[in-house]
């Protein structure tokens, strides 16, 4: 089987936002409203439909406009994970249900799914590709990389956006990166997971 | 007329989260879907459970709010009439 690599990554945590190892973005925001807000307006972008996404699609949002800013692309699999599903989003929801005054939000049920931050990412990309996410314990490098290596292998894309993406009381990881036929690191499992744990 | 207009520009900036819209940028004959705000048919739904919650008023066919959601303008008009809260 032909062998891939890692072409660029990114992580969101911390308050910081990083490109390849390198810090973009940092701020004293504990608060992940006021922190990814913050980002969006730093970082120049201008994408009104941001405001209305939950949580975890704007993580999701952001790590990407960071990480595809000069991507050219589109046949692009996501192959993306976490631990906490749109938990954080389902709590909202079902908090609007109960007590005296319920009324459910119809933008706010559309985000009780954690796949809906990939339709969000491809209609900001432009991507009609093939997408997944998985629901893990802890970050799982070795199914991502069985999972890409194998839709690369199968000519079913040409690169892959994988990772992490997990929002829960507030606390936040994100970590994507970009599976491509050459690259700066090789897509093996104890790659991935090394570069999970760079700050 | 005008306070129940200005008051709707509020709300549909909170309840829409436009962000980067000002209740001094939506002029009352601004078109709210297409070409002036933008609303897509998410925005719709929750115009319409506003309505409800706020004004007491319940659409029974969803395909009225095309009407209505038109302007504000037209919300005011329709609320005005219709409002039991």
């Amino acid at each position: 089987m032909e062998s891939y690599h890692i072409q660029s990554y990114c992580h969101i945590r911390d308050q910081e936002i990083s490109l390849n190892g390198t810090s973009i973005f940092k701020s004293g925001e504990t608060n992940f409203a006021d922190f990814i807000k913050s980002a969006y307006k730093i970082l120049d972008t201008h994408y009104p439909k941001f405001f209305k996404m939950d949580s975890l699609s704007k993580l999701a949002f952001m790590a990407t406009e960071v990480l595809l800013t000069s991507e050219t692309e589109k046949n692009m699999a996501l192959v993306v994970s976490n631990r906490a599903a749109s938990l954080e989003t389902d709590r909202k929801h079902y908090n609007s249900l109960v007590g005296d005054n319920p009324y459910a939000s119809p933008a706010l049920f559309v985000y009780t799914l954690p796949n809906i931050c990939l339709g969000e990412i491809s209609i900001r990309h432009g991507l009609l590709s093939e997408n997944s996410f998985f629901i893990f314990e802890d970050f799982n490098a070795e199914v991502l990389q069985d999972y890409a290596d194998n839709l690369l292998a199968t000519g079913k894309t040409e690169k892959a956006l994988c990772g992490w993406i997990d929002m829960d009381s507030g606390k936040y990881d994100a970590f994507l990166y970009v599976v491509a036929k050459s690259g700066m690191f090789d897509h093996s499992k104890k790659e991935i997971n090394r570069l999970y744990k760079t700050e | 007329m005008t306070d129940l207009k200005q008051e709707l520009k509020g709300k549909i900036i909170a309840q829409l989260n436009l962000e980067e819209v000002t209740v001094d940028e939506i002029a009352d004959n601004d078109p709210l879907f297409g070409d002036g705000l933008g609303l897509d048919s998410i925005d719709a739904l929750e115009l319409i459970v506003m309505l409800d919650k706020d004004y007491g008023i319940k659409l029974a066919d969803p395909k009225e709010g095309r009407k209505i959601f038109e302007s504000v303008e037209t919300m005011a008009n329709y609320i005005a009439t219709h409002r039991v809260s």
